[in-house]
């Protein structure tokens, strides 16, 4: 009963900004026009046990509509390579890959990333409810789990953007951690 | 009867009981022993332990497939329900999560014990500062994400340092939960029996369980299973041994018995007859129990081939003394008879100095059956069967023989001609006559074999190809051993040379170690202080880390980990896989992994062996064990075959007296030799060591008749007034004797089957051909 009352509160709150000029349609589309990029990113994760973030930086590559690199540079190189299910991490000398198909819940967790890059509505809505705000210039795109497995991890992805391309990504946890992703491209096309 | 029969028939009667009383006791074995070296080699005996009861022998892989995934997965969480509640199991693995909680548990519980990373360093300020500002860097990393929770209690990462030891390669595919193959139609279980791989009746058992307990799980009939597994293979090979034994035993007595009764026409000839046979195989098996203890399912499945060769001692004697009378018969006929027993057994004995166990017992098995069914025949059969046998004239056949001999003869240059060919066949061929490997003796099937190698890849079953070997007198000393080569085997993984490898000590330290480790730990006050000092200037305060200063205190006070401590974790079951008390001492096993990745799934053999010199650990290839071990065989089979044939041309030699007469003799024998391996290589069969063995015997077994048609040149002027009874004896001789090989030529072993396919017709050619290149002209 309260979890159909809660998606009536979604299906409400998403009818407006579905009306409003800017809509997620519109996003979806413009985002898949995006074919990929570099772009250099700063990630901040701010821990209730750390009393400063943790700061990452490195370089994205996107090729659209299935392929991430996430290098990151500092404090330890790492390589996180997701291609199409495939997801391989490598760090110092240790390699691990992981076929997402058989891990649901990360494939979702990943899903939202690969979806907003790729613009693909279908992918997002199987696992989150979206809420955009904001016009093309400057939009703010909001998923919320609906599966509660998912939302047992993350509570809330919000998702910041000009145009087709992604500024900032910010996961905010199950435990109230949040990670903040600031992405700057290199050579916008 | 006379007296004199009397006398004989007794002492047959009583050595008949004896044998069968000794066969009676022995003990008949179907396993893989038959192929494992007599006298291993110190890397030979890891095989050999591996094959027998290595962890990798008791494993059985099984899939589910029909219905959709759902019900797979279903079935294969009751499958594993049910079958863990049975003692005949160790270990049931279906991927379900929760049933590795209790390993993580125990990893967690004990990490100042059991992480490599913890010596005294660690825990001075400078170690513990930069042991954290580790751990916190690797937050950011999505992997160290999962480590957050456990961060406060573990902040030096020693979680992390025990799993990364820890096999993280390729894990099977998962759907529902549960393993499925990699296409995910299937549902897969990977299961290890309690018996060991050598326990074929418990393999067996095994089998069955599960197939019992899956029809169970899953009425209806919608979801089929399907197994392999080395037990599957030993199960189905015994059978296979089993139900072929009497087949072929069968088939070639009733033949053989047939054309006895065609040719003698009269039952208490046919009888007497067999005789000789029945002692010569209760023979066989009585000396190869009396030598070896064992007798091999396949050594009494050759007993169709000695029927076919001993049967001709009788048919020699009724058909030949028939018209002479048994004093004639022996003084002109028993010589020639006696000789070519010998050539016979030369070429059976050469084979009782192999290393090859199987290869020895039929050796002995055949060696001992056709000299009894010789001496029965000449010494117990004619006081049995008295002066007046009864046996039919069959001279009539002799002309018809004799005509077909002279048509033989003519065709002498097109023959030597063919055999040119066959030579220059196989000569341009022979890189490509012989099968590369051990795998040419298996009884598996090829569909069997594909079977078990897609359940392979789709579960990532472990081959277990590279080993390192430890022994040791006991326990303690051998975890040290194993710490020890650890360490020079944690170089090679930092220089790429292997990828990983697994170790006891990993989980079950030695005393020695985990005291060392416990001792590196600094007491609550101290560690406080250095902890202190450590974040001044960390994200990480000092005060959020009480969880790591009360385990590192209760890890002080604890008891230390111990083989009980593990008992109900997956860890027991892996630490006594590789672990292992043997009846002089200890033995320990460490598996290593190929470096992986573009680097390939070999070891580079000789830096592993460099980095282990001295250590007292052995490295050894399974692979390459099993590749020395056939060429090892192949190579002594050559010898034994050469020496065998060296025996009987120098027999013959001194026999003979003459280089011409050898040289008639040798030529037709040569000739089969070179026309048969040629033909079985233009059918397409790959030449293994059986076959090598086939050609020993076509010249021990062909130089029978060859002796035959010697003796004839030299006894009768011309060709066309050789002994007709002789001529006939010889054809029904040599037809019992190709029935006997060929039967063994029906034979789905290989061992059997390749003996077979080359005697059988070996045999008939080596007739055929002694008649065509027998002298004409006869005694000058």
């Amino acid at each position: 009963m309260i979890k159909r009352l809660f998606g009536c509160i979604f299906l409400l709150a998403l009818a407006i900004p579905a009306s409003a000029a800017f809509d997620i349609g519109q996003l979806m589309g413009e985002l898949a026009k995006h074919k990929g990029g570099r772009a250099k990113f700063v990630e901040k994760k701010y821990l209730a046990i750390l009393d400063k973030p943790v700061v990452s930086t490195g370089e994205m590559t996107y090729t659209a509509p299935d392929r991430l690199e996430k290098r990151t540079l500092t404090p330890k190189v790492e390589t996180l390579l997701l291609d199409k299910d495939i997801l391989s991490i490598e760090r110092e000398k240790q390699k691990l890959s992981i076929n997402l198909a058989n891990q649901p819940e990360a494939l979702a967790f990943v899903d939202s990333i690969r979806g907003t890059l790729s613009g693909n509505r279908a992918a997002l809505e199987k696992n989150y409810a979206l809420h955009l705000a904001g016009n093309a210039d400057k939009w703010v795109l909001t998923l919320l789990p609906s599966d509660q497995k998912i939302a047992s991890m993350v509570q809330r992805i919000t998702v910041t953007g000009s145009k087709n391309q992604v500024r900032v990504i910010e996961y905010l946890q199950a435990d109230g951690d949040r990670a903040v992703l600031n992405i700057d491209p290199i050579d916008a096309k | 009867m006379t007296r004199q029969a009397g006398r004989a028939l007794a002492i047959w009667l009583l050595a008949m009981l004896a044998g069968a009383v000794i066969v009676w006791n022995s003990r008949f074995s179907a396993d893989m022993s038959f192929f494992l070296p007599a006298k291993p080699s110190a890397e030979q005996q890891v095989l050999v332990d591996q094959l027998k009861e290595g962890v990798v022998s008791r494993l059985l892989m099984v899939a589910i497939a029909g219905g959709d995934a759902a019900q797979r997965a279903e079935t294969s969480r009751k499958l594993r329900a049910r079958l863990e509640k049975l003692p005949e199991f160790v270990s049931i693995q279906n991927g379900e999560t929760g049933s590795m909680n209790a390993d993580r548990d125990f990893l967690f519980n004990h990490r100042y014990l059991l992480s490599p990373a913890v010596a005294p360093e660690r825990f001075t300020v400078d170690g513990l500062r930069e042991s954290i500002a580790n751990s916190i860097d690797l937050l950011a990393s999505p992997a160290g994400m999962m480590l957050k929770p456990l961060l406060p209690r573990d902040p030096t990462g020693e979680l992390v340092e025990l799993i990364s030891g820890l096999n993280a390669g390729a894990q099977p595919n998962a759907r529902d939960g549960v393993w499925a193959s990699r296409d995910g139609e299937r549902a897969m279980l990977l299961i290890q029996t309690a018996a060991l791989g050598s326990d074929t009746d418990g393999q067996e058992r095994a089998i069955g369980l599960i197939h019992s307990q899956f029809a169970e799980a899953a009425p209806g009939g919608r979801l089929s299973l399907q197994l392999s597994g080395p037990g599957l293979f030993a199960v189905k090979s015994r059978g296979t041994i089993k139900s072929e034994v009497s087949l072929l035993s069968t088939l070639s007595t009733v033949a053989i018995v047939a054309v006895l009764f065609f040719v003698y026409r009269s039952l208490r000839l046919m009888t007497l007859g067999l005789l000789p046979v029945v002692s010569g195989a209760l023979a066989g098996v009585v000396a190869v129990s009396l030598a070896y203890g064992t007798v091999f399912g396949i050594t009494v499945g050759f007993g169709s081939a000695l029927i076919g060769e001993a049967v001709d001692y009788s048919i020699y004697y009724f058909v030949q003394s028939g018209r002479l009378g048994v004093n004639h018969w022996r003084a002109r006929f028993w010589p020639t008879i006696r000789l070519g027993v010998l050539t016979s057994a030369c070429g059976f004995g050469a084979l009782l100095f192999s290393g090859f166990p199987g290869l020895a017992q039929l050796g002995l098995y055949s060696l001992s059956g056709v000299v009894v069914a010789a001496l029965v025949t000449r010494f117990i059969l004619p006081p049995l069967a008295g002066d007046n046998l009864g046996m039919r004239d069959l001279s009539h056949i002799a002309p018809r023989l004799k005509s077909g001999i002279a048509l033989l003869q003519g065709l002498r240059w097109p023959i030597l001609l063919l055999a040119l060919a066959a030579a220059t066949l196989l000569a341009v061929n022979r890189d490509r006559l012989w099968h590369p490997n051990l795998s040419a003796l298996s009884t598996v099937s090829a569909a069997d074999g594909e079977i078990d190698q897609a359940l392979r890849a789709d579960i990532s079953a472990p081959d277990a190809r590279y080993m390192a070997v430890i022994t040791a007198p006991d326990r303690e000393s051998a975890l040290q051993a194993a710490e020890r080569a650890g360490q020079k085997l944690d170089r090679l993984i930092v220089d790429g040379i292997i990828g990983g490898y697994d170790s006891p000590a990993r989980f079950l330290p030695s005393e020695a170690m985990q005291a060392s480790r416990r001792a590196s730990l600094p007491p609550t006050a101290e560690l406080q202080a250095r902890l202190l000092a450590a974040q001044a200037d960390s994200p990480l305060a000092a005060g959020k880390l009480g969880g790591f200063i009360d385990d590192v205190e209760a890890t002080r006070s604890q008891g230390r980990v111990s083989r009980e401590s593990l008992d109900g974790t997956g860890l027991a079951l892996a630490v006594d896989s590789l672990l292992l008390q043997r009846p002089n001492g200890w033995s320990v096993l460490l598996p290593l992994r190929p470096p992986g990745g573009d680097k390939g799934v070999d070891i580079a053999i000789e830096p592993v062996r460099a980095a282990l010199a001295g250590s007292g650990a052995l490295f050894v290839d399974m692979k390459n064990e099993f590749d020395t071990l056939y060429n090892d065989y192949l190579h002594e089979a050559t010898l034994l075959s050469l020496a065998g044939f060296v025996a009987i041309v120098g027999l013959l030699a001194v026999t003979l007296r003459s280089p011409q007469r050898l040289a008639r003799l040798l030529l037709p024998l040569l000739l089969s030799v070179v026309l048969v391996v040629a033909g079985l290589h233009l059918i397409g069969q790959q030449l293994h060591l059986l076959h090598l063995i086939g050609m020993l015997l076509i010249v021990a077994v062909g130089s029978n008749y060859a002796l035959f048609f010697d003796d004839a040149s030299q006894s009768t002027r011309r060709f066309e007034d050789f002994d007709d009874a002789t001529l006939v004896s010889m054809a029904v001789a040599n037809l019992t004797t190709a029935i006997g090989f060929g039967t063994l030529a029906l034979s789905k072993v290989p061992v059997l089957h390749a003996v077979g396919v080359t005697v059988g017709p070996g045999a008939i050619l080596a007739l055929l051909l002694s008649a065509c290149f027998v002298s004409r002209k006869g005694r000058a």
